[in-house]
């Protein structure tokens, strides 16, 4: 009976933790359609300083990530491929590898534990230290104010580091092939776009948009909720980045389904 | 005072409020009428439910049962839009001053004005500028709070809070974990507000030095409910031993910490 009664409980804080994401996506969603239209949307500065952190500071940990997935890529193909003579097709393989499925999901990971872990850290800090009380008692709505210049900046950054992800580690590729490999240089990057298609790229572009939300949402909706001091603020954080990689992953292989049987 | 007060007009009335918390009844069926440019101070105990009520009278949390109205409207019924509306017209003190971290003591005074107003840049450096003097903190602006002290941030706090010229001033122990002078100079902007700006001031606090120095009338809570109302000289000399236990921070009393508590006293006993 324990058992059953711990497993209901489970699910009931699941289905709240759902409904109360929903609700701040909605909510979110309001202040950037709906608002502006009413007068009251987020602060320009506040969006462009969050997009400069989101993005512009999370360039160099993307680059290295993938940079180094790309060497290491070439080189475990290679393994492969020089058994059947195959050595070019590294560079396609590379590309197509990074940019279906590596690049997005990579950077993604990189930027819920970077930036995702910070926006529930900060936020829970806030929500402890009554910043948010003063927030609403000032007549600012929270979530306009902190959660959706945030969301705003992922949502546009995301894609961009993706893209930045697939291009360092197709560059990756690339040392390794010509330095390693000993593969001509133009046929290297020849071999690479013959292979590649836009649907390539696109997927992966659109895959990154849902991760950015899934991070967002994530990273304020458990800022937001924190409950109890630096203990509280150090769940939040965790969960964050905890629950953040559960739905990437889940999202991915939803996304990746999607697009494999409408043949995309 | 007292005759005035009748013909004085109530700005903010809780009317039978209650609030439990995972059952524990925090508020019992508190009434209260605050007038128009008074400073009125609840005090109690920690733990007697002066916070909870502060934070019903602004809003955070909803009591179950009972109404608060602030200028005529019962802030427990009105929507999300309207609550915003009454909230633009007072401030609020937070025991910890609660200043955003990422902004400058300037952006701290000014988002208010910049968020409800539509005033012009170099208008709104104006008014935190006087703001910001008129709690002694000019030159201050480009600081931020982690940088400051406590009693620095609490004035900054203070700033904020009358940024926008409210017509009611919230403040939650607002001398708290500060050192005499400066809890005496925090006593004399209050004081002076009140006076100059005909501002009402609600404070919650337990600093009875605090209490008699700002004070027009008191109210004093115990275990959620209000136990004595009064002119400050009334309160002074009343003979509720409650009260009088209270003002004079004598140990024994009506008020038994143990009594509430009895795992403590089992634990000194032993």
């Amino acid at each position: 009976m324990n058992t059953i009664s711990r497993i209901g409980a489970f699910i009931i804080s699941v289905y709240q933790y759902v409904l109360g994401v929903l609700a701040l996506f909605m909510d979110i969603l309001y202040w950037i359609f709906i608002g502006p239209f009413k007068g009251k949307t987020a602060r320009r500065e506040n969006i462009f300083y969050q997009m400069v952190f989101v993005g512009l500071r999370s360039a160099l940990i993307v680059f290295f990530v993938t940079f180094f997935t790309g060497i290491v890529l070439a080189m475990q193909s290679a393994y492969q491929l020089e058994r059947m003579g195959a050595t070019l097709y590294v560079a396609s393989l590379v590309a197509v590898s990074l940019c279906r499925e590596l690049g997005p999901v990579l950077t993604a990971l990189v930027i819920a534990g970077r930036v995702g872990s910070a926006i529930a850290a900060e936020l829970g800090t806030m929500k402890v230290s009554e910043q948010i009380e003063a927030l609403e008692l000032m007549a600012i709505n929270p979530v306009r104010f902190l959660a959706v210049p945030r969301f705003f900046a992922l949502f546009i950054m995301q894609p961009c580091l993706t893209v930045l992800g697939n291009i360092s580690g197709i560059i990756g590729g690339l040392i390794v092939g010509v330095g390693s490999l000993g593969i001509n240089k133009d046929l290297y990057i020849q071999t690479t776009f013959k292979y590649l298609e836009l649907k390539d790229i696109y997927t992966g572009v659109v895959k990154s948009f849902v991760f950015a939300m899934i991070i967002a949402l994530i990273g304020c909706y458990e800022g937001l909720n924190t409950k109890g001091g630096a203990e509280g603020v150090g769940k939040a954080t965790t969960n964050s980045v905890v629950i953040s990689f559960i739905l990437i992953i889940l999202a991915d292989c939803v996304l990746t389904t999607i697009f494999y049987f409408s043949e995309m | 005072m007292s005759e005035n007060n009748k013909e004085k007009e109530v700005i903010i009335s809780v009317k039978n409020v209650s609030k439990s918390f995972q059952g524990r009844k925090i508020i019992d069926n508190v009434s209260l009428d605050i007038y128009s440019s008074e400073t009125f101070v609840i005090m109690g105990c920690s733990g007697s439910g002066k916070s909870t009520l502060l934070r019903l009278m602004t809003g955070v949390i909803q009591p179950d049962e009972g109404s608060v109205i602030i200028k005529g409207k019962d802030i427990t019924e009105i929507s999300d839009k309207a609550l915003d509306e009454v909230r633009r017209s007072f401030g609020m003190l937070f025991q910890y001053s609660a200043l955003l971290d990422s902004l400058t003591v300037e952006e701290n005074v000014s988002l208010p004005l910049k968020e409800h107003t539509k005033l012009a840049e170099d208008i709104i450096r104006i008014i935190v500028k006087m703001k910001l003097s008129l709690v002694g903190l000019r030159g201050y602006e480009a600081y931020y709070p982690s940088q400051i002290s406590g009693g620095m941030r609490k004035r900054v706090g203070l700033a904020r809070a009358i940024a926008m010229d409210p017509a009611i001033v919230f403040y939650d122990e607002p001398t708290s974990g500060l050192d005499p002078v400066v809890g005496g100079v925090i006593d004399k902007l209050i004081k002076d507000l009140s006076a100059k700006l005909l501002i009402t001031s609600v404070v919650v606090t337990h600093d009875m030095q605090s209490v008699f120095n700002i004070a027009d009338r008191v109210a004093m809570i115990h275990k959620g409910k209000v136990i004595a109302t009064g002119e400050t000289d009334q309160i002074k000399n009343t003979t509720n031993p409650y009260v009088q236990q209270f003002i004079n921070g004598k140990p024994n009393g009506p008020i038994d910490l143990f009594k509430e508590d009895i795992g403590i006293k089992e634990a000194l006993d032993l």
